[in-house]
């Protein structure tokens, strides 16, 4: 059986993510977990993430995360959501300068820093369905370039090694929403919010044997 | 291309039921907010905003169970507002599937909870809502004030300055009620929506007031909102939500359709 655990380290809702996971694969089993024996035995790993990065990065050392990522990292089909993509990069302005897991070169930065952003009067949070440009990769199987995805986010990530991204979006600035290596797809949106778009690239996931 | 405004129906929920009633649901599960937010999730609304107006705490049972069920088989974004007091509310909603809940007289008479649950959840997910009221004489200054109990009871919050402290200690987002407008049917107030708009820097939804397609439009390009809320439009099938969407994008405005 198709295994997905859905990494628990206290922060946030992990119920939307393990039920639109339950949605798109009925067969699969879809467990929430933080041991790291469940996670070692399964065959896919998600890791979500909302609020502040601070209390993310400290929840993920508390629980041992940390480690159970760096060892699942490329063994493994792993989906960073959201703060879950922005704990795998260097470094983030949040909470004064936090630094992150470090497994994705790139900086996570304050869209209200911008003054593109001020000028134009934008809001932040960025809220709401905006349009993903993709670059060619399994995970968007099945969605038409350009589809929007539901983000909620005031920190954005870029990253140097433009050869990471598969997919970026224009909130004032340009900026990266999906970074994918073997056995890595992370993204700043949150498919498990994003209706059909959404519910198919999990599906994708679901699937994705690891390879670009 | 860019972020798209967003279309929100509501639903006010009582004892797990939907109330005010809606028209395009089978007689025998009328008013199941499960069925509503699925319908609403199926012609393209954007997000759902679930009202909890039930009075009693074993109804609040219910509310969580009604949340869970919905979040199970409705994959956008559920904003749960009423009867949110305390960090554990705000943790029962969470836990059962919202994305963001709504703050609307706790912050009123204790704004540093809008500060403890920011901090303690993240701006992302708390929304405060305002409901306000012109309180300026014709002739005078525009002015509009805070008001609670359904618009019954004045604080004296000037409601301007009001959603821009909420900001301050850490809501992501404003829900403007016009207590002037709502039901009413004339359309948003739009110059509390614009005065708001222009002083946050967080996002605004429009609510209060919707009566026709035009309303919409004018709450985003008049009122300057990120996302307009509607119920009974949308409730009686007055007007579908890939009409509203088509109306809003036909008058220019970014739309996901």
């Amino acid at each position: 059986m198709n295994t997905i655990a859905v990494i628990d380290y206290g922060m946030g809702n992990l119920h939307s993510a393990s039920k639109a996971l339950e949605h798109v694969a009925p067969d699969a089993k879809v467990v929430v977990t933080n041991d790291p024996q469940v996670i070692a035995d399964s065959d896919r790993v998600v890791l979500p993430g909302v609020g502040a990065i601070r209390d993310c990065i400290g929840e993920m050392q508390n629980c041992g995360v940390d480690k159970i990522v760096a060892d699942t990292l490329g063994t493994k089909p792993l989906l960073g959501i959201c703060v879950g993509m922005q704990a795998l990069m260097q470094r983030s302005t949040e909470n004064g300068g936090v630094d992150c897991l470090g497994h994705l070169p790139g900086e996570v930065s304050f869209f209200g820093d911008q003054p593109s952003i001020n000028e134009a009067h934008l809001k932040v949070p960025h809220m709401g369905w905006n349009q993903v440009r993709q670059v060619k990769h399994p995970l968007w199987s099945g969605i038409a370039d350009n589809s929007r995805f539901y983000f909620v986010h005031s920190y954005y990530v870029r990253t140097e090694n433009r050869d990471l991204v598969a997919g970026s979006c224009h909130y004032g600035v340009d900026f990266d929403v999906a970074l994918a290596q073997p056995n890595l797809f992370a993204v700043q949106f949150h498919p498990e919010k994003s209706h059909t778009a959404g519910l198919q690239l999990l599906k994708n996931f679901v699937q994705w044997d690891g390879s670009l | 291309m860019g972020l798209a405004k967003r279309i929100i129906p509501c639903l006010d929920v009582e004892n797990g039921r939907v109330v005010k009633g809606v028209q395009f649901v089978d007689i025998r599960d009328a008013g199941d907010p499960v069925e509503v937010a699925r319908r609403y999730d199926e012609q393209g609304a954007d997000e759902i905003t679930f009202l909890d107006i039930t009075a009693s705490h074993e109804g609040r049972d219910t509310t969580v169970h009604t949340v869970e069920r919905m979040a199970s088989e409705v994959f956008i974004p559920l904003t749960v507002g009423g009867g949110i007091r305390t960090c554990e509310d705000i943790r029962r909603m969470l836990n059962a599937g919202a994305d963001k809940v709504s703050i609307n007289s706790a912050a009123v008479y204790n704004p540093e909870f809008v500060a403890q649950a920011a901090s303690r959840f993240g701006s992302q997910c708390i929304v405060v809502a305002i409901d306000a009221k012109s309180v300026s004489k014709p002739g005078e200054e525009p002015r509009w004030e805070i008001f609670t109990h359904g618009g019954r009871k004045p604080t004296g919050l000037d409601a301007v300055a009001w959603a821009v402290k909420m900001t301050e200690l850490g809501a992501g987002e404003i829900l403007l009620t016009s207590m002037d407008q709502d039901g009413v049917k004339n359309g948003y107030d739009l110059g509390v929506t614009r005065a708001i708009s222009d002083a946050v820097k967080v996002p605004v939804i429009a609510s209060g007031g919707v009566g026709n397609l035009d309303h919409l439009v004018d709450g985003v390009l008049q009122g300057g909102a990120d996302a307009v809320l509607a119920a009974s439009i949308f409730h009686f099938n007055e007007y579908s939500i890939p009409e509203a969407k088509q109306h809003m994008a036909a008058r220019g405005i970014e739309m996901r359709l």
